[in-house]
């Protein structure tokens, strides 16, 4: 049997990456562009890096942008991971199936329709619109990707060691903590950084559901963005895809490293 | 079963074997559940379903020039009663009668179905290679898949402005090469906005095709070689058909977001190619017409219900 890549594959692979990746090497090159102009090439230079520091609205607006990350993350993450458990572990509950397409809904649900109905929602219950109801809209729509996650690893892990400590008299919540929780744990975190870039990407969401005074980065470079392309957002956007590549590819490098001794630890205890 | 894993965790769970078995208590038990259960049930109910059950009773109210700007408002029990009344379908009669709207959902609709056939072709080859690759190198390319995906949704379309732009670099190298004599015209039009759409959704195709690949038996694939059939007609027989599962979750998690678009069609289409997503923004924040803009979303999700109760079919049986 042929192993490995034909020709058709290679061709496929370098198109296919090409395509991804050559929009976001030429955003991050132009970033670097001495010239104002974002197509032509004028020579390097920091210039661009050097005026966002005294850009002090988009400071403002990445400073809300992070808390409301921070914060709607980690809710999401709670949450999420409660969904998860509730619905891998509790196979018979009133209104499952209610719950099981409440979070599957949401993943592909338009951002415009979550957006506009959170709005209505918060006019009606009369909450004052800004920071508060962008992050509880934040939750509200991360924290289904995040039981996705979660409940993948639920799934895939061998349930008799929950049982054993439920055999051995461990509550639910003791059995939750001691063995559940650190054998999801890199599911967790995972879920927590989804929901974490997903709520620092968001534009139409926190616009709906902004109010005065709190104006997140996406909607920021939105707007100026609508007057025409300028080598301060390439800048801006090259920070943001430099701060999200680092962390996935470190969270990677430490999820790689502990499954291989993981693995390592297996082999010596199967041997000893 | 029971036994050998008591055995197996006994070694190391030592804490919780210090408690006698008759301690965990029916009680505790359900206090853990119902909290489980509960918390996360509720915040669903109240942040996703209520208000959708809010935007459908706005989009039957009429518009007002006040804060909120539609009418009636209810305050209590009373209020709703006699607001019910008031209650009228002008805004879906209004939606019916002109043909803007009728036209957005059918250029949405077709838009989404286009470019969700335009990214299967482009990313089932790319899948097809990674699930080829040896194992060490899968994992890297899987990840360089899932990067872009990460970073954000706003600045990978904003990267096309600057290529597809008629001074732009696209149309800066096809001059050089002298393929054509004069820029082509594709930002702000609908090819621009097929770009967009594959560019941003292609991750969410190729991953459910990788992973219905990858777990694919491939000890069928050489019975098939070893009883003649050529690699084409292998993968036409074998291949492709076990991985329609990962195509038809791929398809639906592109086409049900696509269709309600609203920053590629706004950034990248231009004024003229008025999608669904930009006309619920449109009749939102520069009409002020709220509840129209509640009416066409009621519209949408009544479009969008059936792919997305497929695409949780698809989900549960995956599981």
């Amino acid at each position: 049997m042929r192993q490995g890549l034909s020709k058709i594959n290679v061709v496929g692979l370098v198109v296919g990456f090409s395509f991804l990746y050559l929009p976001i090497v030429l955003l991050v090159i132009f970033s670097f562009n001495a010239s104002r102009l974002v197509t032509v090439w004028a020579g390097f230079s920091t210039v661009w890096y050097r005026q966002l520091w005294h850009n002090q609205a988009l400071l403002d607006a990445a400073w809300v942008t992070l808390r409301v990350g921070l914060i709607s993350a980690s809710v999401a993450t709670l949450l999420g991971t409660m969904a998860a458990l509730a619905l891998s572990r509790y196979p018979r509950f009133f209104g499952r199936t209610l719950m099981t397409g409440m979070v599957y809904a949401p993943l592909v649900m338009p951002e415009v329709i979550t957006g506009l109905s959170l709005l209505l929602l918060f006019v009606a219950l009369d909450l004052n619109r800004g920071f508060v109801t962008i992050t509880l809209a934040h939750i509200s729509f991360t924290m289904c990707f995040v039981t996705v996650v979660v409940q993948s690893r639920l799934m895939s892990f061998d349930r008799s060691l929950e049982d054993a400590a439920m055999d051995l008299g461990a509550t639910p919540t003791v059995t939750f903590f001691q063995v559940t929780l650190p054998l999801i744990w890199p599911a967790v975190a995972a879920g927590w950084m989804l929901a974490f870039t997903l709520s620092l990407d968001d534009l139409v969401i926190a616009s709906f559901t902004t109010g005065p005074g709190a104006t997140t980065l996406p909607m920021k470079i939105y707007s100026q963005v609508r007057l025409g392309v300028t080598p301060e957002i390439n800048a801006v956007c090259t920070i943001l895809i430099a701060i999200v590549s680092t962390g996935v590819i470190v969270a990677t490098l430490i999820n790689k490293r502990r499954l291989i001794l993981q693995a390592r630890d297996e082999r010596l205890a199967a041997a000893g | 079963m029971a036994r050998s894993a008591r055995e197996a965790s006994g070694e190391t769970q030592t804490r919780p074997a210090r408690k006698t078995i008759s301690q965990p208590g029916p009680d505790t038990r359900g206090w853990f559940r119902r909290i489980v259960i509960g918390v996360p049930f509720f915040w669903l109910f109240a942040l996703f379903l209520v208000p959708f059950l809010i935007v459908f009773k706005i989009s039957l109210s009429e518009v007002v020039t006040a804060m909120p700007p539609y009418q009636p408002t209810f305050g209590s029990i009373a209020g709703w009663w006699s607001a019910l009344k008031e209650f009228s379908f002008d805004n879906y009669r209004w939606i019916a009668g002109d043909p803007l709207y009728f036209n957005s959902y059918v250029l949405s609709l077709g838009i989404a179905a286009a470019s969700t056939v335009l990214t299967l072709l482009l990313a089932y080859p790319l899948a097809y290679g990674i699930s080829k690759a040896s194992p060490a190198w899968r994992t890297s390319l899987v990840m360089l898949v899932i990067l872009p995906f990460w970073t954000s949704f706003l600045i990978r379309v904003y990267a096309w402005i600057a290529i597809l732009k008629p001074e732009g670099l696209l149309n800066q190298l096809l001059l050089w090469l002298r393929v054509i004599d004069q820029p082509l015209v594709i930002l702000n039009t609908p090819t621009a906005i097929f770009i967009g759409i594959v560019y941003s959704y292609l991750p969410f195709m190729i991953l459910p095709i990788y992973a219905s690949l990858e777990r694919m038996d491939q000890s069928l694939i050489e019975a098939a070689a070893d009883l003649g059939a050529t690699p084409f007609k292998t993968f036409w027989t074998v291949t492709f058909p076990l991985s329609l599962p990962g195509v038809i979750a791929g398809c639906f998690l592109v086409f049900i977001p696509a269709t309600g678009e609203f920053v590629i069609p706004d950034l990248l289409g231009g004024s003229r190619t008025l999608m669904i997503g930009k006309t619920v923004w449109l009749e939102f924040f520069t009409n002020r017409d709220w509840p129209v803009a509640s009416a066409v979303t009621v519209v949408l999700v009544i479009i969008l219900v059936l792919p997305i109760v497929l695409f949780q079919r698809v989900q549960a049986r995956a599981q």
